[in-house]
């Protein structure tokens, strides 16, 4: 066995629970890690309130009128891809290799940044055809469960940002690691909410 | 120490491996990116029985959501892993109840009480 | 240029506000005029506002605490003599505008501004010490937590001066906390305040489950944790999973306000009631994570006092993660009477019948620990002894409202108040003076005088009585709460007795201030050289007191639960406990001001945004991202403690005990 292997052995003797203190970047995941489902059940009450109103539509327009799949689907393939693009870049940040880093992290803002450009032409669209969030409950539901994922989306791209700002200064010390893995793990997480969104949201509306 | 770091226990998401997680990236793209496919597809066929779309729409979903946890986010089985599946659980058992409690009780009470414009018609009628 | 904020909003035409906050600005004033004087800036600034040490953030937090707790408390002597007085055709000295102010402030207060600083408090204080680490997972993230909430306290008691309090009692039902009905700004203080402190209460639930989950000590498995820890780990992952409802109910209902939106409004589709289905799926994880650990300290209390392990640690543990989880199915109680219908309700009604079970299972442990032990009554005995009969009676009274047809006709009478101050009182109150004597002398290294400690318990637990068992009765006599005043006149001698009681547990609390005063003057002939003055049974009991910033100098080694106790067996005595005598570097988180200026500009976000003073906001959250930005940059977030500095205080220590 090699000295890893033999340490790893009997370091599986000790039960985890037992070992003392995790190391830093196991603490900062855990804690992120549940900053995400506590933003997951923001979101659960949203969509509680969206399945509870979506037919309150008041005689104005319905989730059918409004709705565009092809958008829809287009908006899912730039997040998922982002998603993609952006584990590529994290596997850049483990192996500290900047400008991989730089070009996949970029990509991931792109992709990103393109869904919010459809989804805030989607919003104005609607505000245009006098279907803005005070029109119905149904409409206050939908603003506000797909306007918090994108605002939400919005404020990682800020984060996003600023990472990659701390990278060119500060370079990939454990500090700027750790927090880009805690962004990965955001990204993804908003991924895991759209699926909700797009499902719930707009493929249900359609039946 | 990798080694240590994976002994203490590994945050979701974390790389427990260096290589091979470029290919479980391209593994969850291919399979979410079907599924998400299969989902717009059922949202509006005719072959599927009607009253079952929307439990197929949440199976995809509920898949969708298993992949990207498994694919992108590495949850696993792990002994390292246990305490995030069980905050994982915790969480999604609150999701559920504020979800699918909140939808029964509201169904109940819009089926009980009167709706709300009759309402307010009758406090203007006084 | 000022939004809708003008001289108009300070109520010159009301003398009972304008005296109480002419001497509540005075007393300010006084007391940073002497902190000024004295040149006391520095060593606050120092070693208090920008402390990341879990120690001095759990007394902070306490201390917010108690000064809201004589805040909460003033509105219910208003509210007690203001019913008092309102009999018949008299209408007391109280009109119905700003009762309604009153009574919302005292439940918002006393939930949000000194129930849960006070649990946090402790939490924070002893939850480090007891697992036998340096602090908790994120010390930084704990300043901001807990400035947070002090932004939240600071909005709510402006209000008292500048506008107006919202007058929909604690919860801000819909619709009448809609734009339409409640047009001032007293709502928006309330949700604004709330939504900041919130914020801070989620952090330090995050902060506080990490830490149980993954900082102890080697060898402290779940199985060797103490019991308190388990009923934090509980309270905080009610935290974690419940605040976010709160935080988004509450912004459904600001942008209602705000936007014109319509989730809870009574037109366009809004549906009011999906705000009380929403609020209380909050609202019942609530208590519990108020009430649970006030359970873990009478958990250790009983078992220290009682010279005995507690009874059924295994049973305690599933009971505390069974209410944990049940705690989150039996909401739908809150509002039985709103329609839900018969088999929804009889749904709910069962399920709050059955979380009564564990927490029988806990009342029948501290009394097996109990029984059999050498209690020494010291006043957090008299603490846990008053809490058992007086909690075992408020869960009851809870459970015969859990009977929905009997909830039909109890529900919002002053049964559900009794109810309710019962069990709170009773639990979280009891339970964090309990805490606080119990620890008192960890914090500060000195204990406090007895005699008068049991004069404060005394004085709470006779006013309790006599202030609430006449509620019961005039609930089930038809009296509804939130009444300014009442026809009845057969009532007001139960009223009068209420007041007594009011009065009573006035004295308790004057007497806390006393008790304080007193105990500092005698602080050299109570001093805890020791640092273990009750011959505790947990880690925390084998630190100086008080601690050093690092807490430990060795990191302790565990192999079973009620650590310490073993400790001393197996060495003879509590100062022994630290054998070796070569010290190692230790680091220790540097001090830091980012949560300060963090509740600083949400101070000002909240109150530009309460009165539409746009440019005011946008300089508030302005200054949030510059100060996130600041702290993202800051790299040496540690100071070294070199190895003599540690040696040198333990061989002062060590001095201290030899002498004894």
């Amino acid at each position: 066995m090699s000295a890893a292997e033999q340490s790893l052995a009997t370091a599986d003797a000790v039960p985890l629970s037992l070992r003392g203190p995790a190391p830093t970047r196991v603490v900062a995941g855990y804690g992120f890690w549940l900053f995400l489902l506590s933003d997951i059940i923001i979101f659960a009450a949203l969509f509680a309130a969206y399945a509870v109103l979506s037919g309150e539509t008041a005689g104005g327009p319905t989730a059918a009128d409004l709705f565009d799949k092809k958008h829809v689907l287009i908006e899912t393939a730039c997040l998922l891809a982002s998603s993609v693009t952006c584990g590529f870049g994290s596997l850049a940040v483990q192996s500290g290799d900047r400008n991989s880093t730089y070009f996949w992290m970029a990509i991931t803002f792109i992709l990103g940044a393109a869904f919010l450009s459809l989804e805030v032409s989607e919003f104005s669209h609607m505000l245009e055809l006098g279907a803005g969030p005070s029109r119905s409950a149904f409409l206050s539901a939908f603003f506000t469960l797909v306007g918090t994922h994108g605002l939400h989306v919005t404020m990682g791209l800020c984060w996003l940002t600023v990472m990659l700002l701390q990278v060119a200064t500060l370079g990939f010390q454990p500090m700027v690691s750790r927090r880009f893995f805690c962004f990965g793990l955001f990204w993804h997480a908003l991924d895991i909410v759209w699926i909700g969104v797009f499902t719930i949201v707009y493929l249900g509306a359609h039946l | 120490m990798s080694n240590e770091i994976e002994a203490q226990g590994a945050a979701p998401g974390a790389h427990v491996r260096t290589h091979g997680t470029r290919g479980s990236y391209l593994i969850g793209l291919g399979y979410a990116a079907v599924l998400t496919l299969a989902s717009f597809w059922a949202s509006s066929t005719d072959v599927v029985y009607p009253p079952g779309v929307p439990i197929l729409l949440g199976v995809l979903a509920i898949a969708q959501m298993g992949i990207h946890l498994v694919f992108f986010l590495h949850i696993s089985s792990a002994p390292d892993q246990t305490n995030n599946i069980l905050a994982l659980a915790f969480g999604i058992f609150v999701v559920g109840l504020i979800v699918f409690g909140s939808m029964i009780i509201m169904a109940h009470l819009n089926h009980n009480m009167m709706p709300m414009d009759r309402l307010m018609q009758l406090k203007l009628q006084r | 240029m000022f939004g809708r904020l003008s001289w108009a909003a300070i109520p010159f035409d009301q003398p009972v506000v304008m005296i109480a906050s002419g001497t509540v600005g005075f007393v300010i004033f006084c007391v940073l005029a002497l902190v000024t004087v004295k040149g006391w800036w520095p060593y606050l600034w120092r070693e208090w506002i920008t402390s990341v040490d879990h120690k001095r953030i759990g007394v902070m937090y306490i201390g917010l605490a108690l000064l809201m707790l004589v805040r909460g408390f003033s509105d219910a002597m208003l509210m007690r003599s203001q019913l008092a007085l309102a009999a018949g055709h008299a209408q007391g000295y109280l009109p119905p505008e700003h009762y309604d102010q009153i009574f919302s402030a005292h439940g918002t207060i006393m939930i949000f501004f000194v129930a849960m600083p006070f649990v946090i408090g402790l939490m924070n204080f002893v939850l480090p010490l007891q697992l036998g680490v340096r602090d908790v997972a994120f010390p930084v993230l704990n300043s901001i937590g807990f400035w947070l909430s002090a932004a939240g306290v600071l909005l709510v008691n402006v209000s008292l001066v500048v506008g107006e309090f919202a007058r929909t009692g604690w919860l801000a039902y819909p619709p009448l906390s809609e734009v339409a009905y409640s047009p001032g700004v007293g709502v928006d203080y309330y949700l604004w305040s709330l939504q900041i402190s919130g914020l801070g209460t989620l952090l330090s639930g995050i902060n506080l489950t990490t830490t149980i989950l993954k900082l102890r000590a080697p060898g402290m498995g779940y199985r060797q944790m103490p019991i308190f820890c388990w009923t934090a780990l509980a309270s905080n992952l009610l935290i974690v999973a419940s605040f976010p409802i709160l935080t988004a109910t509450f912004a459904m209902l600001l942008l209602d306000r705000y936007g014109g939106f319509h989730f809870f409004t009574n037109d366009l589709g809004g549906n009011p009631m999906m705000y009380i289905n929403l609020i209380w799926c909050w609202g019942h994880p609530e208590v519990y994570i108020l009430i649970l650990p006030a359970f873990g300290v009478f958990s250790e209390v009983v078992a220290t006092f009682s010279g005995k392990p507690l009874f059924g640690r295994r049973s305690m543990v599933m009971a505390t993660m069974g209410i944990c989880v049940l705690s989150f199915l039996v909401w739908l109680h809150h509002f039985f009477t709103m329609g839900a219908g018969a088999d929804v309700n009889a749904f709910f009604g069962i399920a709050t019948m059955i979380i009564a079970v564990p927490t029988g299972v806990k009342i029948f442990n501290w009394l097996f620990t109990l029984y059999g032990g050498r209690i020494r009554f010291t006043v957090p005995i008299y603490w846990a002894i008053g809490f058992m009969v007086t909690f075992v009676i408020g869960g009851m009274t809870g459970v015969l409202m859990a009977i929905p047809p009997a909830d039909f006709v109890l529900h919002n009478s002053l049964f559900l108040i009794a109810h309710f101050h019962n069990v709170a009182i009773g639990g979280v109150v009891f339970g964090v003076m309990a805490g606080i004597s119990y620890w008192f002398p960890k914090a500060f290294g000195f204990t406090l005088n007895e005699r008068l400690g049991k004069a404060v318990f005394w004085c709470w637990f006779f006013g309790f009585y006599l202030a609430f068992m006449p509620l019961y009765v005039l609930g089930l006599m038809g009296a509804t709460r939130r009444m300014q005043h009442y026809s009845n006149t057969h009532w007001q001698p139960l009223m009068l007795v209420a007041l007594a009681g009011a009065v009573l547990i006035l004295v308790g609390i004057a007497l806390t201030v006393v008790q304080i005063a007193v105990s500092i003057r005698q602080r050299e002939h109570n001093r805890d050289v020791t640092g273990d003055p009750w011959n505790g049974r947990t880690l925390e009991w084998s630190t100086p007191s008080p601690p050093p910033v690092w807490n430990f100098s060795h990191m302790p080694q565990v192999d079973r639960a009620d650590a310490f106790w073993a400790m001393k067996q197996q060495h003879g005595t509590a100062q022994s406990r630290d054998v070796k005598r070569t010290y190692e570097t230790i680091h220790v988180p540097r001090n830091n001001p980012t949560g300060f200026f963090l509740a600083f500009f949400a101070v000002l976000l909240g109150f530009s945004l309460i009165w539409r003073i746009w440019w005011g906001a946008g300089l508030g959250l302005l200054g949030v991202i510059v100060v996130c930005l600041t702290q993202a940059w800051r790299t040496d977030g540690e100071i070294e403690v070199p190895a003599e500095k540690v040696a040198a205080f333990e061989r002062l220590h060590g001095l201290k005990e030899s002498a004894v």
